[in-house]
């Protein structure tokens, strides 16, 4: 693509930001001494500081590399993406947040294991998390693989193979202290260079937004301004499950869920998420004009030409309007976006194995610190190998709709037991793994059987394979089946000591008051009171 | 130990100053979750069925850009109102744990 001094650039911009977060990574780690830390770095980031990072976390390779193309490539149809994305925090902070703080302690199976107090529901649990961090990862994968054979010229599976091998390092090296710190700072990266590209966008339409939609819609066709009319009821119920896994999948997804775990008190989570809203949504506001952008300035034949479905929609745009230099900057800051994202979703699926799988379901709890960290490491190797090798066949996909199937499983498997974990008394142990079992079941399974995986021979007939419209109800309806038929009921299970009491939990969810702080008040009260 | 601090639970469960949070929690929450989740869901379903918002608002821009970055404009201003009350009831839970260090909710 460019002489071969451009390509020297290139790969000083890439080694410098490697060795960046590398370094952070190795200072972070020498802080990192005990398992709290590890996975939720001993509970005491800032709120500021964990806003950035669940920003880091969540503007992955689908918010930078997927959004972009797909509103390069298809115009309004992909701003469902960016809205649904965001409004989804509202979820979050509305329902799940606090109480899940409140809750909790290194994983979201800790959350649920506080009322639901079985080695089953753990390992259902955990057997999620991994399944909904391994979707997720293997979009980014698929996006990093088509950045680096962009930018290096390497074959596709050789850089997928070399981003596996780095972030593996990463996690085992660092644990949750240097993701955060990742985080930070990819973010940081990540929305210079979004800003940089919007500016350079911007300057050629005077810094009016109205000039470059007029420009579109004279250059593309006012076809790209609005989303596509109706044409199927399978086209319009395509459209409305996407939208259903958008806004609940993040309250389901286990690598953001621990961000809240990673705060001290139920004030600096709801803090934390104040920052990130604003970041996140500040950053997906701007998302058409990166798309339009590069479909004005690249062209969609050129951005098809370089990946079918427009992942590099944005390095592309960033080397036509700003020459090597930008383009370096722009690939360099993706390549750590995935790296970071990586990390961290490698770290939540690790810590699910190691933390609720390993220790509390093989060894009874009783394995020592060492021993899980020894567990958690050799599952990180296990889980990077494993979406190594299912992101290998997927190079044609959007990654931003591949990250919305793992908002699907994530709003299938996880989100109806989570919100009834929390809000409903009579919810039992039977109906907690049933509804998770089939949410899970069920959404990879219609995803297996959709045209993103089967193609032509696909029967489920979801062009975009989100299964959510389905999953979702049966999730919750498994919930509701499992405990009205299955089971001893809520109250037999509280007498056999397999359920906290509903009063109790209720009580903790919404306080956040930890023993010893009612402990504590007790001692101080008066005697003979 | 265990079925002692369930006791505790239960009782600042019972404090009125937990009541009153629970009562407006609710009255709080629900609302808020049904407004969100008809505003979200008005784009999708009118975009996917009708082509309503197919037509220009300003400009080139259609209304269904309206709709969408209005979206963005609902989540912040919501959550900043949530984030106010929420950090009101704070307030709460600390009587709450007061009122039962002075004995109530037995």
């Amino acid at each position: 693509m460019f002489g071969l001094s451009d390509y020297a650039t290139a790969i000083t911009f890439f080694v410098l930001i490697i060795l960046l977060t590398l370094g952070i990574t190795a200072y972070a780690s020498m802080q990192n001494k005990s398992t709290s830390d590890h996975y939720v770095a001993g509970g005491k980031i800032k709120g500021w500081q964990n806003g950035l990072a669940i920003a880091g976390d969540y503007l992955s390779a689908a918010s930078f590399l997927g959004i972009a193309g797909a509103i390069a490539l298809q115009g309004f149809a992909g701003f469902y993406l960016s809205i649904g994305f965001l409004v989804a925090f509202l979820v979050v902070l509305l329902l799940v947040a606090e109480p899940l703080r409140n809750l909790g302690k290194y994983t979201l199976a800790d959350m649920l294991t506080a009322r639901f107090n079985m080695s089953s529901m753990r390992s259902t649990a955990a057997v999620s998390t991994i399944a909904i961090s391994m979707f997720y990862m293997i979009a980014q994968l698929v996006g990093a693989g088509a950045l680096i054979k962009l930018l290096l010229d390497i074959p596709y599976a050789y850089s997928v193979i070399g981003i596996g091998i780095l972030m593996t390092i990463y996690i085992v090296v660092g644990g949750m202290v240097a993701t955060t710190y990742i985080q930070i700072t990819k973010a940081v990266l990540l929305i210079a260079g979004s800003l940089a590209l919007t500016f350079i966008v911007l300057s050629n339409y005077g810094f009016n937004p109205f000039a470059l939609f007029n420009a579109v819609e004279s250059e593309i066709g006012s076809t790209a301004l609005h989303p596509p009319a109706p044409s199927s009821i399978t086209q319009s119920l395509d459209v409305i499950s996407l939208n259903i896994a958008l806004v609940l999948g993040t309250a389901g997804l286990p690598h953001i869920l621990i961000r809240f775990l990673t705060v001290p008190d139920a004030k600096t989570a709801r803090s934390s998420i104040v920052w990130s809203t604003w970041i996140i949504g500040l950053f997906y506001l701007i998302t058409p004009i990166l798309g339009y952008g590069a479909a004005l300035f690249v062209g969609q034949d050129a951005i098809r030409a370089a990946s079918p479905e427009g992942n590099l929609a944005a390095p592309q745009l960033a080397s036509t309007l700003g020459g090597p230099i930008l383009f370096a900057f722009v690939s360099a800051v993706a390549f750590a976006t995935i790296i970071a994202v990586v990390s961290g979703l490698v770290l939540a699926a690790s810590s699910a194995f190691a933390h609720d799988f390993y220790t509390n379901v093989l060894r009874n709890g009783e394995a020592s610190d060492s021993e899980q960290f020894r567990a958690a490491r050799i599952a990180a190797i296990g889980i990077s190998v494993a979406a190594i090798v299912l992101a290998l066949p997927l190079q044609g996909a959007n990654v931003a709709f591949l990250v919305a199937l793992a908002f699907a499983v994530a709003a299938s498997a996880n989100v109806p037991v989570i919100l009834l974990t929390i809000f409903w008394r009579r919810f039992n142990s039977t109906g907690a793994v049933a509804g998770m079992i089939v949410g899970l079941v069920s959404s990879v399974g219609l995803v297996i059987l959709s045209p993103l995986v089967l193609g032509e021979a696909a029967i489920f007939p979801f062009e975009r394979g989100s299964p959510a419209l389905i999953s979702v109800p049966l999730g919750f309806l498994a919930c509701y089946l499992g405990t009205v038929l299955g089971g001893r009921g809520a109250e037999r299970e509280r007498e056999q000591g397999l359920q906290t009491d509903y009063d109790e939990i209720y009580v903790r969810s919404l306080t956040g008051l930890r023993p010893e702080d009612i402990d504590q008040e007790a001692a101080q009260r008066p005697r003979g009171h | 130990m265990d079925s002692n601090m369930h006791e505790e639970w239960v009782r600042v469960g019972r404090t009125s100053a937990f009541q009153e949070y629970s009562r407006k929690r609710k009255a709080f929450l629900i609302p808020a979750t049904i407004f969100f989740l008809l505003f979200f869901f008005g784009l999708p379903l009118l975009a996917a069925f009708t082509t309503v918002l197919n037509g220009k608002a300003v400009g080139p821009l259609t209304w269904a850009y309206i709709y969408g970055i209005a979206q963005f404009f609902m989540t912040w201003i919501l959550m900043h109102v949530y984030v106010n009350q929420a950090n009101k009831w704070d307030d709460l839970v600390e009587r709450a744990r007061h009122e039962v260090a002075e004995g109530e909710g037995r």
